[in-house]
């Protein structure tokens, strides 16, 4: 499956992945972020419900401390 | 566009400041300047000697509440600039309630977790509502690696998005200042092309 994850096209090889899953194969460790799918903000406990499917739009924010 | 064209049209908006710190006071000097009509500034917290390495306060206010302090200096570049304060720590269920009416948001905070914290809230509880966030600012140089990134119509970021501040590594004058200035800057550019 082919996903745009902050606008850069990313391949996995399953049908669809969860979200947890996304973060575990991507090496995205921090913890601190706010995810979107497809313009939907996905809250920490729907991590691993929520599936990304082909075709999906990801973004991603590391939020720094700092300000 | 002529200059009082624009501050005819940014005196009608109003636009929430979520901290009063680094990034908070130097944008709200920024959009005050600029002509933005009304400020909501929220922070819980009172001006320190080592703040005035970043923040937009002066010697004489150490010891005065950053929303009092704040709200002086922004008096003394705009008079006519409209400035609603909140003292106290946001928490999730406030922000609504404290920002409800704005029409951009901008995220201030200096520690990550409140930043996810009301950035989250403002997506959920302020559908519609703009949240200009910023992350990764600290330390020196690399200027051509602070960017702003428009996620999409609600939330925008600025910053390196990469650097955290830390002893070895604090937030210094010039790259907040360049951050909290992207941000007044994108707040305008959304204003600029709201009815």
């Amino acid at each position: 499956m082919k996903i745009l994850l902050n606008e850069r096209e990313e391949e996995f090889n399953a049908d669809s992945i969860s979200v947890t899953e996304m973060l575990i194969l991507k090496k995205f460790s921090y913890k601190l972020r706010i995810i979107k799918v497809n313009g939907v903000l996905i809250s920490k406990e729907l991590y691993d419900s929520t599936t990304i499917n082909d075709g999906d739009i990801v973004h991603m924010l590391y939020l720094m401390s700092g300000g | 566009m002529k200059l009082s064209e624009i501050r005819t049209h940014l005196s009608k908006f109003r636009v929430g400041i979520a901290g009063a710190g680094g990034l908070g006071s130097n944008s709200a000097i920024a959009l005050a300047r600029s002509g933005v009509g009304t400020l909501v500034i929220c922070d819980f917290d009172s001006v320190e000697d080592e703040n005035l390495t970043r923040q937009y306060f002066f010697t004489s206010q150490i010891g005065m509440k950053k929303t009092a302090a704040l709200s002086e200096n922004i008096q003394r570049v705009n008079p006519e600039t409209v400035v609603l304060v909140h003292e106290k720590q946001i928490t999730y269920s406030d922000v609504a309630e404290i920002f409800k009416g704005c029409d951009v948001i901008v995220e201030a905070f200096d520690r990550a977790d409140m930043k996810e914290m009301f950035i989250t809230s403002v997506l959920n509880t302020l559908p519609g509502v703009p949240v200009i966030a910023a992350s990764g600012l600290a330390g020196w140089g690399k200027s051509n690696e602070i960017k702003c990134r428009k996620i999409d119509d609600s939330l925008y970021v600025c910053g390196d998005e990469s650097t955290s501040a830390c002893d070895d590594l604090p937030p210094l004058a010039p790259r907040v200042a360049m951050v909290a200035n992207m941000q007044a800057n994108v707040v305008i550019d959304i204003l600029m092309s709201t009815d």
